[in-house]
């Protein structure tokens, strides 16, 4: 193993000059109103709150602030378009204004980006070959089955449920959007969609596009707000169904508020995913699935492998070379597209973040961070890892959503599984070995929606995902993500 | 020289122990070295390192020394019309033209390398074999590209093949070696890292991906799957060992992400000629023709620049 004297070097040298992607193309208003039965109205509530930009903690727009009459307004338009036009639509019709909204996003992609970078702080190269394309490929996927619904459930009849609410996080603010809207959409429900307070623009960029691709007025309703705009959805009578992506706290309130009523719910919560790798793994391509694991998207994913389990023959050598790749992430301006690690998303989460890393500390874990700078203003983190750390610590088991992964070792097949499963959530994992037979036992064991073998991150609007216990109820996306927004009759 | 003449510092390692190589991660990590954006004075930079790192080839049957004396004097004046260029690292020839070769070059600081060992089959007898490689290094070569046996390395023969690469090295004296591993016949990535293991262990200065008469030639993944062994080989031992892609790299952009991928995967120490080269032909006069368009802001035609 290294000693001093034979060490990597990657600071100074050969640097990279900056390559800012132009913020030339886009077009970001002083103010927002909201998106009502296909107007943009001004909010009865008369406020507006600040966006900023994470990475300089300037102002971008403000934006209106729902009320409760503003969601009752909302919901009310959602419903005149139920029960008018949507839903006496022929399918297919209604998969051609899904295929519409999918290709305007194509050919919008570099502005929505650029956004998406602007507002939420994550990289530019991120927005752009993941959460942009994935968005579309979602609204492209389920217009298809906007007419094959009745194929999809052989034996039942299908009908849709009515006026969907859907509240979504932060983190992948427009391809949220898009997994809540387009099944919902294909399904022939109306929507009442809630985006994150920090990140409101692309949601409402997405607005423009679905005025642009006609469909009726009232089908989509876009409110902006905080905590108290998604509760006025919640508790609102006139909602059918609620979809929310987001933590396992909110998920909860949610939960009780619901209960009692009719409405139907899916809820995609917070995780602590294992990644587990054993000693037969390509160690070298399981350090990039760690590193994609938690530093994708600073962090901030609901599966991150932000546990990661590496069996003791190879943990020192896992760990070296993960210190060594972790000096070659970049951390910095969003829009760079060399940049690796974006802005944490608000002042709020970089704190909670930073309380972990007291905490971690505090409970005799040992902190490694990469030694890159981060600029003066923003907010930033470093990439972190724990080690010496075990399934007693609060690092371990709780979520941190931010770049941090906490790394215990293991001896057997059977102590990486206890660990994996020892978990209050179970939305993802991750398994690295040569061998196939381990993979597929290993799979079948872990208690998680998605479970990826040699590879990690990885999404496509086919496959289903969710989670187990406090990771939340209920599958979006594939056949499954249809299921949640259709009424199955025998 | 006999094989019980060999260093016998040098030892066989356990093969098994090598790391194994997923194709599909390898693919991936290369697609994000791809996407790095190099502009303005980085690929200035970029590019002069490029230039300053190739072993300008020649390696051909229709050789002769008056056309190694034109290779020689394109090392030397890559293309005068824009001062301060660096010259390559080296030229590359065959045993017959190294003469030739130190003639024309003589005290320029330009490497002569010489491929050796029954290029590019390195089907012949180990005697053959030393004798070609002694020729070369007595006639001026500093440099020895040698290939593996790949015959007895797929047949699973490694110790056949790490003895031969030990007695070449012994036979290079103080000449660098470099070992040719002939990736396109190696077949799986798993071999590649098992080969370059091997080469590293039996005493290789540089390890080599290919002869350029074997398609695939040098690609990333390769060269990639062969960086990482030379980290875990400087990890273990804290000895550098060079690199060197060669065939199949005819463009700047290319080149400047297979320098991406060396700042990413070894580090800053290796970004020099010592420790990495470009085996190529037709890779110089696309680099300069690059770095012509930054200082003008155009591209001058192919006719601009010297083809030798």
């Amino acid at each position: 193993m290294a000693t001093p004297e034979n060490k990597l070097a990657f600071e100074g040298g050969w640097e990279y000059s900056p390559a800012p992607e132009s913020t030339d193309h886009i077009k970001v208003a002083k103010k927002y109103e909201l998106f009502i039965g296909g107007d943009f109205v001004k909010p009865q509530s008369g406020k507006y709150f600040d966006t900023i930009n994470p990475a300089t903690e300037e102002r971008l727009s403000r934006v209106a602030l729902a009320n409760g009459a503003d969601v009752d307004k909302a919901v009310k338009a959602a419903r005149k378009a139920y029960n008018g036009a949507w839903s006496r639509m022929k399918p297919a019709d209604r998969g051609k204004y899904i295929y519409r909204i999918a290709r305007i996003i194509q050919e919008r992609a570099r502005e929505f980006a650029a956004i998406e970078s602007l507002d939420g702080g994550k990289p530019i190269r991120e927005a752009r070959d993941v959460d942009v394309p994935l968005a579309a490929a979602h609204f492209f996927y389920y217009a298809g089955w906007a007419d094959k619904l009745e194929y999809a459930f052989p034996g039942r009849r299908v009908r849709s449920m009515g006026v969907a609410g859907q509240i979504i996080p932060w983190n992948f603010p427009l391809l949220m959007a898009a997994w809540k809207l387009a099944p919902a959409l294909a399904c022939g429900n109306t929507v009442v969609l809630k985006p994150a307070e920090t990140t409101p623009l692309t949601a409402l960029k997405l607005a423009e596009v679905i005025a642009d691709a006609g469909l009726p007025e009232g089908v989509v309703n876009i409110v902006t707000g905080a905590g108290d705009t998604g509760a006025a959805i919640v508790s609102h009578p006139g909602v059918d169904k609620i979809a929310f992506t987001g933590s396992t706290d909110v998920g909860r309130i949610i939960q009780k508020a619901l209960a009692g009523s009719n409405k139907k719910y899916t809820l995609e919560l917070g995780g602590k995913a294992a990644n587990i790798i054993f000693a037969d793994a390509a160690i070298d391509q399981a350090v990039e699935g760690i590193v994609n694991g938690i530093f994708f998207n600073q962090g901030h994913v609901c599966c991150a492998g932000s546990r990661l389990l590496v069996q003791e023959a190879v943990a020192e050598q896992v760990i070296q070379k993960l210190k060594d790749r972790m000096e070659t992430l970049i951390v910095g301006d969003p829009l760079d597209k060399n940049t690796d690690i974006g802005a944490i998303n608000s002042k709020a989460q970089l704190e909670k973040i930073e309380s972990y890393l007291d905490i971690g500390k505090q409970e005799g874990g040992e902190i490694h961070q990469s030694s890159c700078p981060v600029p003066a203003r923003g907010y930033w983190c470093r990439p972190t890892i724990f080690t010496g750390v075990s399934q007693s610590n609060r690092v371990v088991q709780e979520e941190i959503f931010g770049p941090v992964l906490a790394i215990q070792t293991f001896r057997t097949f059977d102590e990486a599984l206890a660990k994996a499963n020892n978990t209050p959530y179970g939305l993802s994992g991750g398994v690295w070995t040569d061998k196939g037979a381990k993979i597929f036992k290993m799979t079948q064991s872990v208690r998680a929606g998605v479970v990826w073998a040699n590879t990690f991150n990885k999404f496509d609007p086919t496959s289903p995902f969710g989670g187990y216990k406090e990771s939340g109820v209920g599958r979006e996306g594939g056949l499954h993500g249809l299921d949640a927004y259709l009424v199955l009759e025998a | 020289m006999s094989l019980a003449a060999v260093d016998t510092k040098r030892k066989l390692p356990d093969l098994d122990r090598v790391p194994r190589v997923d194709e599909v991660g390898v693919n991936e990590r290369v697609a994000r070295f791809q996407s790095r954006s190099i502009k303005k004075e980085s690929k200035m930079a970029a590019l002069r390192m490029v230039l300053s790192m190739i072993d300008l080839t020649t390696l051909e049957g229709q050789d002769t020394p008056g056309k190694v004396r034109q290779l020689c004097q394109k090392a030397m004046h890559l293309h005068d019309s824009v001062p301060g260029l660096p010259h390559v690292a080296a030229v590359c020839v065959y045993p017959t033209m190294v003469g030739v070769a130190r003639k024309a070059l003589e005290g320029r600081g330009i490497h002569i390398a010489s491929v050796a060992t029954a290029f590019p089959s390195g089907q012949a007898p180990l005697s053959v074999k030393l004798e070609d490689t002694r020729m070369a290094v007595e006639q001026g070569a500093d440099e020895i590209d040698m290939v593996i046996s790949r015959g007895a390395f797929l047949a699973g023969d490694y110790g056949f093949v790490f003895d031969e690469i030990a007695a070449i090295k012994e036979a290079c004296g103080d000449a660098h070696l470099k070992v040719i591993l002939e990736t396109g016949e190696l077949g799986t990535l798993d071999r590649v890292r098992r080969a370059s293991v091997l080469a590293m262990h039996a005493g290789a200065d540089f390890i080599k991906t290919s002869t350029g008469k074997i398609q695939p030639a040098a690609t990333m993944q390769v060269t990639l799957v062969m960086l990482q062994a030379i980290r875990d080989y400087f990890y273990d031992t804290g000895r550098m060992v060079g690199m060197k892609p060669a065939g199949g790299i005819s463009s700047a952009k290319l080149a400047i992400h297979y320098l991406v991928m060396l700042r990413e995967t070894l580090g800053n120490a290796w970004l020099t000629p010592e420790w990495f080269r470009f085996g190529a032909s037709s890779l110089a006069n696309d680099v300069l023709m690059q770095i012509v368009k930054q200082q003008t802001g155009v591209y001058q035609s192919a006719d601009y620049f010297s083809k030798d």
